[in-house]
């Protein structure tokens, strides 16, 4: 997490004395400035779509926590050769005329650290890491127009203020205009390059579309407007709250939430503060760390968090609530992958949630297969996490090793050793957790524990038998149809040579035969020849 | 041939699609039955000494994807058959397959896409319907030339084929309606190696010999074998037969004494039984001096003669000593080994020495 180690990677090779004197003032706006490469900055066709990514996770979830169909609207125009004015249009609930500089002009300050809820967003950093951006490489504000549907509207132009991490508010007006509408308009120029390909701006507006059915897209280019209508008009509920389960804590974290606690008892403390921990578990962390449970968490110093740290991992805890999670469920990834993919199969798979180091998640997958895919080629891979598609960094992720581990020349793919598949398919893998465990800042790759890879696979052989009795059922039904036309081909041939054998009219003999045939290849329908046997599974 | 001959083989045409036509009436899927001719239904029948074809059969079935194609392949030939037959012309296997193939439909298959698609299906009806190529009007390469104090009548030429010069008689691919005259012969020498027939025909060896001798030019043709076997059969001539020493030349001469695997069905009307061996053998190129003149043989040549020792045909003690001589040695010698005992060697020595000694082989 960027606050933790960020300093520390921003001046390697010094010691940490040093740094803290350099330093001393060091804010995060400032990291930012200096390692804007570990946010997905790094060069110009990757900030822009960076930008649109951000922008458009943060009006999905704003949608979604009023539960709002969203409705969001894409702008992404040249201004220069190397500039973009990029706007994003939603119908969200809008935000309150004083909270904007706040909540998009200062890093970090987001709401989403010490509890736990599935969200696209998940270190607090995505909006303001774009209006950082535009003011670094143009120098221009950052516009927002917004109104929360009570007659009056607010118009910001935002900066901040590097140093201080502190939002500049440029201009400002609140005006009663009587327009009801609410929603938030925001709008930036930065430096970028705009590059049509399969990590590309339309690329990644399309898998966007693909993991939220329920949300409608326009995007207007440089190169035109495309439309994403909505396949459903039904929401996955909201994801609910937990409070941080003690395995998955970092020793950052717990020392912080020590710091922010309002509870008066360490006791009470690993209760209130944490899940899955109760009266007795609580004291028996605090009897193998040797610390009362009667003291404040404030008196606790350095050396004594560790201990407690150490001896909520050892002790045996519940795993945590999984009923937090929203994944899209069975319906919704079919629906997606229905409306923008031209296929003629499609299956779905929704895993039960799992706990990797005491945090929930959940696997989904979704296949598409044949129609008009290109039957040559690597198959296409979506990766998503927490609704949103991750563009880069694929080879490090969870997701690839999983599709290319696992085994789908029986399912009706080609593949070449441990290498992704090939054929007319994509292949959509959702991970849904309230913790998603990136490679790196930039949040392109999961990371691969064994027991994230071992439920993707089980999703993947499970959505892959489902395909392949659909592919063996096409096979048998085109073998059929094969068969019945050589039949048909062969019986002219037969009938003409009997006649000359026997004086027989071949032309009874033909329609004889033809009869025949017909009743030979007759196949009740495709369908039933889809109810072939199931393929037994090697785990 | 004859009238009558013909009307059968029509007939039998004619059955054969009656009872394919009446499986179809009778709401049967059609079939047809076809004796099997791999080597499993191939038997040696150690009373008459000939190759023939076991009782089993195998179904071809018209609604079967593996069987479609040959079915109406098999029918197309049929049909063709009949229809040469009935009009009482010949024609070429290659002929035929011209003839037939033509694509299907508005497909771009073909009825038959190689003339290795027909050749095969030939024997298929000749072995169901019980009778022979050269009674289906086809007609298989021609080859092989004979000399000898003979005359026969073929298509109402009277032929003596002692006097046809240097190139003898060009055997045709159908000899059952040729009828001799005039056979004034003692034994019938078969000779594989056209080089070798020339040499005897040039030094006039039958006439010296008074024999018929036949050149087969490798594997002997139907109509020479058919030759050889009337020669044997209505002549009680003697047959002797001279090949190269070596298991494909050994296998020459079992297929004109006992039959051939590939045409098991037909050997008692291609296979001489009577037939012997004149030579050469192994044991010959001591025998006669040849030493500075044998070939290595290959490991194809002793393959192949492991095989012939397998075969219940060569089980006579004479040729396993032979080839067991040869796999022994590793060497095999050419009929124009001889040669280096002088050009003349064989006319003059050679053979009258074997046909004196009555030094054959079974």
């Amino acid at each position: 997490m960027v606050e933790e180690k960020g300093p520390e990677q921003a001046t390697k090779g010094k010691n940490a004395e040093q740094m803290a004197k350099e330093h001393k003032e060091i804010s995060i706006s400032e990291f930012f400035e200096k390692n804007r490469h570990l946010l997905g900055y790094d060069n110009p066709t990757r900030a822009l779509i960076t930008v649109v990514k951000e922008f458009i996770d943060n009006s999905l979830d704003a949608c979604e926590e009023a539960m709002i169909l969203p409705r969001i609207w894409l702008e992404v125009k040249p201004t220069t050769s190397e500039r973009f004015r990029i706007m994003v249009k939603d119908n969200g609930p809008g935000m309150m005329d004083k909270r904007i500089p706040q909540t998009l002009g200062k890093l970090l300050v987001g709401s989403k650290f010490y509890k736990l809820v599935q969200s696209r967003g998940q270190q607090g950093l995505g909006t303001k890491g774009a209006v950082m951006y535009a003011q670094l490489t143009t120098g221009k504000p950052t516009t927002i127009i917004s109104s929360t549907g009570d007659g009056k509207t607010s118009f910001y132009e935002l900066m901040i203020d590097v140093k201080k991490n502190e939002p500049k508010t440029i201009s400002h007006q609140y005006i009663e205009d009587g327009k009801q509408w609410h929603g938030l308009k925001i709008e930036v120029e930065i430096e970028g390059r705009y590059v049509e390909s399969k990590s590309g701006v339309a690329s990644f507006i399309q898998q966007v579309a693909i993991a939220n059915p329920f949300a409608e897209i326009i995007f207007d280019g440089p190169d035109g407007r495309m439309e994403f209508k909505r396949g459903v008009m039904e929401m996955p509920p909201l994801p609910k709250e937990i409070k941080p389960h003690p395995y998955g804590v970092e020793l950052g974290v717990f020392r912080r939430m020590i710091q922010g606690t309002s509870s008066r008892t360490v006791k009470s403390f690993f209760t209130n503060d944490f899940s899955r921990v109760g009266g007795i578990s609580s004291e028996e962390i605090c009897k193998l760390a040797g610390i009362d449970p009667k003291i404040s968490p404030k008196s606790l110093d350095m050396d004594n968090s560790e201990k407690l740290f150490k001896a909520m991992k050892a002790v045996k805890l519940l795993r945590p609530p999984t009923d937090c999670l929203s994944p899209l469920k069975e319906n919704l990834l079919l629906s997606g992958l229905r409306k923008e993919i031209k296929a003629e199969f499609f299956s779905s798979v929704t895993r039960s949630p799992a706990v990797y180091r005491g945090n929930p998640f959940q696997i989904e997958v979704g296949i598409a297969y044949g129609g008009e895919l290109p039957p040559e080629g690597t198959v296409d891979i979506i990766r998503l996490s927490n609704r949103v598609p991750l563009m880069y960094q694929a080879g490090d992720c969870a997701i690839t090793k999983a599709i290319a581990g696992t085994d789908w020349k029986k399912y009706g793919f080609g593949q070449s050793g441990k290498s992704l598949p090939t054929g007319p398919g994509v292949i959509m893998v959702h991970f849904v957790s309230t913790w998603v465990p990136y490679t790196s800042e930039s949040k392109q790759a999961v990371a691969s524990y064994d027991v994230i890879i071992k439920e993707i696979k089980l999703a993947l052989q499970e959505a892959g038998r489902r395909m392949q009795k659909y592919v063996s059922g096409k096979r048998r039904y085109e073998l059929h149809q094969q068969k019945k036309k050589i039949f048909e081909r062969y019986i002219p041939e037969v009938a003409e040579s009997l006649e000359k054998l026997t004086k027989s009219n071949q032309e009874v003999i033909k329609a004889q035969l033809q009869k025949m045939a017909k009743e030979v290849t007759e196949v009740k329908s495709f369908e039933s020849e889809l109810e072939g046997q199931d393929i037994e599974e090697t785990e | 041939m004859s009238q009558s001959l013909r009307d059968r083989t029509s007939k039998k045409l004619n059955e054969f699609g009656k009872e394919i036509v009446s499986q179809i009436e009778n709401g049967q899927k059609p079939s047809m039955k076809i004796p099997v001719r791999s080597l499993s239904n191939i038997k040696w029948d150690e009373n008459i000494k000939l190759l023939t074809l076991g009782d089993k059969k195998s179904k071809r079935h018209f609604f079967n994807v593996g069987h479609a194609r040959k079915f109406m392949q098999t029918l197309l030939i049929s049909s063709f058959c009949k229809d040469i037959v009935d009009e009482n012309i010949h024609a070429s296997i290659r002929d035929m397959y011209y003839n037939l193939k033509h694509s299907i439909g508005d497909s771009k298959e073909n009825t038959f896409e190689e003339q290795s698609e027909s050749d095969p299906l030939i024997v298929d009806i000749e072995t169901a319907l019980e009778t022979l190529r050269e009674q289906l009007h086809l007609l298989a390469d021609r080859k092989g030339v004979v000399v000898g104090n003979v005359k026969v009548m073929d298509r109402g030429d009277l032929i003596d084929w002692s006097k046809l010069g240097s190139g003898g008689w060009s055997i045709p691919s159908v000899v059952e309606d040729i009828t001799f005259e005039d056979v004034d012969a003692d034994f019938v020498l078969v000779i594989e190696k056209n080089a070798g027939f020339e040499r005897l025909h040039e030094d006039k060896f039958w006439r010296k010999y008074n024999c018929i001798l036949m050149g087969t030019g490798g594997q002997a043709a139907r109509g020479t074998r058919r030759l050889i076997k009337r020669l044997s059969e209505e002549h009680k001539l003697p047959v002797y037969v001279l090949t190269d020493s070596d298991s494909y030349g050994w296998y020459i001469y079992s297929v004109i004494k006992s039959g051939s695997m590939a045409l098991a069905h037909a050997s008692d009307q291609l296979g001489t039984p009577s037939a012997k061996f004149i030579g050469l053998t192994i044991s010959d190129i001591k025998d006669y001096k040849l030493e500075k003149s044998v070939i290595r043989a290959n490991e194809r040549d002793l393959k192949r003669a492991k095989e012939l020792l397998e075969y219940p045909w060569f089980n006579y003690k004479e040729w396993k000593q032979e080839i067991k001589l040869m796999l022994d040695k590793k060497i095999k010698a050419e009929i124009e080994a001889l040669s280096s005992r002088g050009l003349k060697f064989l006319t003059d020595t050679y053979l009258p020495e074997k046909l004196d000694k009555k030094e054959f082989l079974p």
